[in-house]
Order: C-alpha cells, then sequence, then structure tokens
C-alpha cells in the first residue's frame, strides 16, 4: 500500500519561536492517521503547512506522489478546531459558496449538498440562518461542508467537540464510511478513545519535534510491559500475596469480580513466559482473571510526552 | 483557481442584502432631506418672529434711518432718560435697545454710540445697524461740508475684471467658484467613501475572524484573493448605495421642493454666491452665460479621467490598511490605536485642500502635498480642476501607485499571519514581525 501523505522535515519558525522542527510523517493510503500531542505542540501549524494555509520554512509536502501545489486544494477537506460559519447567511447559500471555493460547480454542489441533508436529516435547514442553529447542528453542517467534495484526504481536528454522543456516533459512523469509500483521514484529537478505536496510525508531537511514530499496534507492541492482571480464589490471601509478591514484582489490581479474589498485578521477568505464571499460579487457587495489560494510548502519551 | 469573482459576489450580496445597510440606504436621504427641510423650516420661523428694537435718539439725526417691517419693529422712545429708556425696552420685550446720545457735531455723536441688551446680540445684526448708522451720518457730514450727494452718486465707478489666461483661455469669479466646488467635491467624496467603506471592510474581516469561519476559507482561497474580493465586493456595494443615495435623494429633494414650496438649493454656497452676486447689480443673463463658459472651460476629460485614477488608487491605498488593521486585532474596540495613524493624513488632506487650495491653488503646500501618496488623492483631486501640469499629475499618480502596491503588500502579509492570530492585541513592534513570517 502507498503513501498518500509524505511530510519531509518541515520545519517552521514565528520569529524566534519554533513552531516545527525538521517533522517527518507518512500517511498511508486509505487509512486513518491520528495525530497527537500536548497543547501547543505544532499539531494545528502542521496541519496548516498540509492545507498549505503556511508555508514551510524548510522541508517538502507531497500529496499523492506529487509536490504540494494549489492544485492540492481541491484533494483536502479540512474541519478545523477554531471553526465557524457565517452568521448571518443561510445555511444553504453558505454551503454552496463554500463547496464552490472547493471547485464544484454550483449546479453539482446543489446536487451533493441535496443528498447530505437528506442523508443526515437536516433538509428543512436550507433557508435558516446559521445564527438561529444550536453549536452541533452547525458542526454538522460544517462537516458536510468538509467531505462535500470527496477529497483525497479528509483532516478533522477535534471533530467530535461539540456533539452529543447521538450526533458524535453519527459522525464517527460517517468518517468510517468514507474511509471505505477510499479517502484517507487525519485525525487530530485529545480523546485518546477515540484515537484506539479509530486509528491505524499514530504520530506523537511535543515541543515542535515528533518523537513518535507508527502503526498504533506496533507503537504498543514497541511500550509493551509484561504485565498480567490476575485473579485467584484461595483460602489465605496474605500468604499467597507475601509469597507472590517474593517472586515477581507486583501490586494490587482493581477491577470487578463476583466473589472474593486476590487481586494484583504481576510483572514478568524477561526470562518467564506468560506459561510459567499460569502454571505457578492454578497450583496455587482457582483462577478467574488472567489478561495481559496492554498499554493504552493514554498512558503511551503521557508516558512519552513526560519522558521528553 | 481564481476564485476573486466568487469572493467578490458573495461580499456584495451578503452587504447589499444586510437589512442595517438597505435601511441606510433608503433612510440616509430621508434623513438628510429632513433635516435640510427642518433647518430651512426654522430659518423661516426665525424670520418670522418678530423684532422689536428700542431707539432712544437723543442727537434727532437718524430719526429716518429705521422704518419698520414685518419682521423689525423700531419703537422710538421720547423725552425721557437712559434709565428709564432702558426699563421700558426691558418691559416691552424688546431685543434691545439703541441709544444714541446728543453731541454738537456729527463725528462725536458717532462714537458714542450704544446698544443695550439683555443677552449679546448678533454679530450680523450689529454690523446692519452699523451699516446704517454710518451711511446717515456720512451722508449728513456731507451735507454739513456742502458736498453735493447726488455728484458723488452718479460718480461711482464699478469695475469688472475680465480674466484672461495667456492661451486664451477666459475665466471669470464664477470659474473660480465652479472650479472650487467640483474640487471641494471630489476631493470630499473620496474622503467619507474611505472613511465608511473602509470602516465596513475592516467590520467585516473582523465579522470572519470572531465567526472562526477564516480558516475554512483560507484553506480554499489564498488570504491575498480573499482580501481583495472583500475590498472590491464591498466597494461596489459602496457605489451602489452612493448611486441609490444620488438618484433617490435627488428625486425627494425635487418632490420636498415641490411640496413645500422652497428651493432647498438655497441653502448651498454656490448658488447663495450667485444670489449675492445678483443682488449686488450684476445682470442674470451675463451671469448664465459666463456659468455655462466655465463649465465648458473645465478640463472635463482630465477632471474625469483623473477623478477615476486618483479615486480608485486612494481607496484602495486606504481601504487595504483597513483590512490590515480588521485582521491584526479581534474585536472592533481594539482597532482606535491603529486606527489613529491612518486618520491623520486623512483628514491632513482634507484641511490642506479646504484651507491652502482655495487659497493658491498651485502653492508650495498644495503642491507638495499632492504629491505625498498618502494625501494626494485628496489634494490633488481638489486642486485638478484649476489645472494641473501633466506631469505632476503623472508623478504623483506614479508615485500614489507604487504606495499603493507596497501597501496592499504589506497590508497583506498582516493579513495573512493576522487572520489566524487570536487573543492578545498585537503591538506595532509585532505587526513589522509578522511581515517576516
Amino acid at each position: 500500500m502507498s503513501n498518500l501523505l509524505e511530510v519531509k522535515e518541515v520545519s517552521k519558525n514565528f520569529g524566534d519561536f519554533k513552531a516545527l522542527n525538521k517533522v517527518s510523517i507518512t500517511v498511508p493510503k486509505g487509512s486513518i492517521f491520528g495525530l497527537l500531542g500536548p497543547n501547543g505542540a505544532g499539531k494545528t501549524t502542521l496541519i496548516r503547512v498540509i492545507n498549505q494555509i503556511t508555508m514551510p520554512d524548510y522541508g517538502k509536502v507531497h500529496l499523492d506522489g506529487e509536490l504540494l501545489n494549489p492544485i492540492h486544494i481541491k484533494d483536502i477537506g479540512y474541519l478545523p478546531e477554531e471553526r465557524g460559519l457565517y452568521k448571518s447567511m443561510k445555511v444553504g447559500e453558505q454551503a454552496l459558496y463554500l463547496a464552490q471555493l472547493k471547485g464544484l460547480s454550483k449546479a453539482e454542489a446543489r446536487t451533493r449538498l441535496k443528498y447530505w441533508f437528506e442523508r443526515l436529516e437536516i433538509g428543512d435547514w436550507w433557508n435558516k440562518k446559521i445564527q438561529e442553529l444550536s453549536k452541533g447542528m452547525a458542526q454538522k453542517i460544517q462537516f458536510v461542508v468538509t467531505v462535500l467534495h470527496q477529497p483525497k484526504l479528509l483532516i478533522f481536528d477535534e471533530p467530535f467537540s461539540g456533539f452529543d454522543p447521538i450526533n458524535a456516533n453519527l459522525i464517527k459512523d460517517e468518517i468510517l464510511r468514507l474511509r471505505e469509500e477510499g479517502a484517507t483521514v487525519i485525525f487530530s484529537t485529545h480523546r485518546m478513545e477515540s484515537v484506539e478505536e479509530l486509528c491505524d496510525d499514530i504520530a506523537l508531537i511535543h515541543k515542535s519535534n515528533k518523537i513518535l511514530d507508527g502503526k498504533l499496534i506496533d507503537v504498543k507492541r514497541q511500550y509493551k510491559i509484561n504485565t498480567y492482571e490476575v485473579g485467584i480464589r484461595t483460602n489465605n490471601k496474605e500468604s499467597l500475596e507475601q509469597e507472590l509478591a517474593n517472586k515477581f514484582e507486583t501490586s494490587i489490581a482493581n477491577f470487578k469480580t463476583l466473589e472474593d479474589e486476590l487481586k494484583l498485578n504481576i510483572k514478568l521477568s524477561e526470562t518467564d513466559t506468560p506459561n510459567d505464571l499460569l502454571n505457578y499460579l492454578t497450583s496455587k487457587g482457582e483462577l478467574s482473571h488472567f489478561v495481559e495489560l496492554i498499554p493504552s494510548v493514554n498512558d503511551i502519551f503521557i508516558q512519552t510526552v513526560k519522558n521528553n | 483557481m481564481n476564485h476573486l469573482p466568487l469572493i467578490i459576489k458573495r461580499e456584495y450580496l451578503t452587504k447589499v442584502k444586510n437589512k442595517s445597510f438597505i435601511i441606510m440606504t433608503i433612510l440616509s436621504p430621508v434623513i438628510m432631506i429632513a433635516l435640510i427641510a427642518f433647518v430651512a423650516y426654522l430659518s423661516q420661523l426665525n424670520n418670522d418672529k418678530v423684532r422689536v428694537i428700542s431707539i432712544l435718539d437723543e442727537s434727532g439725526l437718524v430719526q429716518d434711518v429705521f422704518k419698520s417691517t414685518e419682521t423689525t419693529v423700531y419703537n422710538k422712545l421720547e423725552g425721557m432718560s437712559l434709565e428709564e429708556a432702558k426699563i421700558i425696552s426691558k418691559e416691552t420685550d424688546s431685543y434691545g435697545l439703541l441709544y444714541i446720545d446728543r453731541f454738537d457735531d456729527i463725528e462725536t455723536v458717532s462714537k458714542h454710540i450704544k446698544f443695550y441688551s439683555e443677552e449679546s446680540p448678533s454679530i450680523t445684526f450689529i454690523s446692519d445697524l452699523e451699516i446704517k448708522l454710518g451711511e446717515k451720518l456720512t451722508n449728513l457730514q456731507l451735507r454739513k461740508n456742502d458736498i453735493d450727494i447726488e455728484l458723488i452718486n452718479t460718480s461711482k465707478i464699478s469695475v469688472n475684471i475680465a480674466q484672461e489666461s495667456f492661451t486664451g483661455e477666459k475665466t471669470s469669479t464664477v470659474d473660480s467658484i465652479i472650479k472650487l466646488v467640483f474640487g471641494l467635491a471630489a476631493g470630499y467624496l473620496l474622503f467619507m467613501f474611505i472613511i465608511i467603506y473602509g470602516n465596513m471592510i475592516m467590520r467585516s474581516v473582523i465579522e470572519e475572524k470572531t465567526s472562526r469561519i477564516i480558516e475554512v476559507i483560507i484553506s480554499s482561497v489564498k488570504p491575498v484573493q480573499l482580501m481583495l474580493g472583500k475590498i472590491i465586493g464591498t466597494s461596489l456595494a459602496g457605489i451602489t448605495q452612493f448611486i441609490i443615495w444620488m438618484v433617490f435623494g435627488g428625486l425627494l429633494m425635487t418632490i420636498v421642493s415641490l411640496v413645500l414650496g422652497v428651493n432647498l438649493l438655497e441653502t448651498e454656497t454656490p448658488q447663495q454666491e450667485l444670489m449675492q452676486m445678483a443682488s449686488e447689480g450684476i445682470d442674470f443673463k451675463y451671469l448664465f452665460e459666463s456659468f455655462k463658459t466655465s463649465l465648458e472651460n473645465l478640463p472635463v476629460m482630465n477632471l474625469i479621467i483623473a477623478f477615476i485614477l486618483f479615486f480608485v488608487c486612494g481607496y484602495l491605498l486606504y481601504s487595504s490598511l483597513y483590512a490590515a488593521i480588521g485582521a491584526a486585532v479581534d474585536n472592533e474596540t481594539d482597532t482606535q490605536q491603529f486606527l489613529f495613524p491612518i486618520m491623520v493624513p486623512l483628514i491632513l488632506a482634507v484641511y490642506i485642500g479646504i484651507f491652502t487650495v482655495i487659497e493658491d491653488p498651485h502653492g508650495t503646500v498644495s503642491t507638495v502635498f499632492s504629491f505625498i501618496p498618502l494625501t494626494s488623492p485628496v489634494v490633488m483631486l481638489m486642486r485638478i480642476p484649476f489645472g494641473v501640469p501633466l506631469w505632476q499629475q503623472l508623478v504623483s499618480l506614479l508615485l500614489l501607485i507604487g504606495t499603493f502596491m507596497f501597501t496592499v503588500w504589506f497590508a497583506a502579509k498582516i493579513y495573512r499571519v493576522g487572520i489566524l492570530m487570536y487573543g492578545k492585541k498585537p503591538s506595532y513592534k509585532e505587526l513589522i514581525k509578522w511581515i517576516k513570517y
């Protein structure tokens, strides 16, 4: 599978402030790419470089094999975090205008808008002014405008903020459907659970530098901690706990169970295998719970940012 | 992709469809006409009021000078002291008391005339009294010295200098007045246009920033395109408004004049000037002829071409600055400190135009300021009706175009960075830094 977007060693300075320092990312075609980082890390600057809003001082960006140029404006759909619409303009007129700016003809834009408005059941908003709509309603219009010109690359910056859970789910399903239809998605958010759920690849930017990137699963493997969460039923909890603590690195675990079990996190040394632990534990009591602890994106995020 | 026409169309349509714009377009001429009519009505009302003036003439010299009219009644008092006269004129609610003391010779009398009143009288009223009394006393003095007044009157000669330029163009005083009116109107029009529509552009930029749509838009179009589209679209809306004002205003003016039977135009300067001349004994036919030749004498083609060029360049220069200010700030209250430096040259231009161009259209001050780019559009437009050498016009225009291009480039830089900056109000130092981003 080839890459849709390749950002190579892009740097950008604002006066004395370095906003991006030789940042490179590659976004595979058809993937959902999570762009993560603390506030002020440089994510928005990177997104603006990709959108040709900001010109990089150094480095190159290739979209679908071509050096980024103004023709690519129609190939990108961007939903910024700071978003809004003309308050006193009617929904329909406004959507038509924004679609035309992305290079659609008026007739084509109208047909597609009708389709989308019906799909999201917002057809009767056409003649309303934005100021008459709620924030969530305006967000829906914005989403439609972002995807209307069927861009190859979709960039969403915090797409779910302002939505109730039902609408957030609706938008999530639409994003997944667009991916099915061949779009590539860059997804910037602070909601780690959506990253877990949606992203195939991630990159983490911190203090203007990229400090981590790759397939989500590879990143997780890399951050594997070799720790297992176990629950065991025994008559003598204290002595077993003591025994395990002598043998392994343990800590108290917390999860829901039906009986009063001994709950521990057990970290294996490099020489031990999970099977050794399993055999050992079954000899000591009735095992009710045995799960490998996989680091969450949240943990990885916090750990990496702290270490840097 | 060139989206400029699309942006211009949107800017134009949103402005024109805007409720307050429509209301302003219709209401402004109505209010203006109503105001003029109201002032005309008030001044009539003022004239209708009868003004009583008490006169105590102890010298007996000026008895026949004051004859009561519809609006002024002279109440001649006799056989009482000054103090009594003061009390009476107060009781009769007089505008004031004119007191002429008794002396033997006329000159001393003239030096001891006094006017007592509750409030200080108007200057025109006093000078009117002075002229009347002066005339009467002069005549008395002449007669006393045995000089024939009739002879003096018939010997008076009035001179009317015919003016002609070296190339043979005839000019007259009427000519200069017409040139002045054209020049002032053109300069002032540009001034008004810049202020009204420059502000409108600024507000529309701020609106895009506060509604946060700006980032969506500039991911599709270049900021410079958006800025130019905004300026052109708003200007077209402005021209539309101006045309409606002129047509509608003219129409209303005619209707109101017909209905009220008042010629509102009389209140305007040139007409007044003409009326004054007419009353001074210049015959009307000659005046009309000279009016016509004056119009024909104006460098019409030059005027039209120069008007368009200077107006467009001057307006674009200032409006791009307004756009940059709009981009630099978050809300309208923050604009003041940046508006000040662009208002100064603009107001300076208008004052220089009014004070020095009238005095001497080709003097050093007006010539210099008609070259300086920020003041040149207004000052040059005021000078051109008086005939400005072509080379001066061209140099001034080239300077203006050069500055205009630099300003648009500069404003575009500020605009490009500013529209994405939120939060704190930038300082001038930061604005300069933005140019390097």
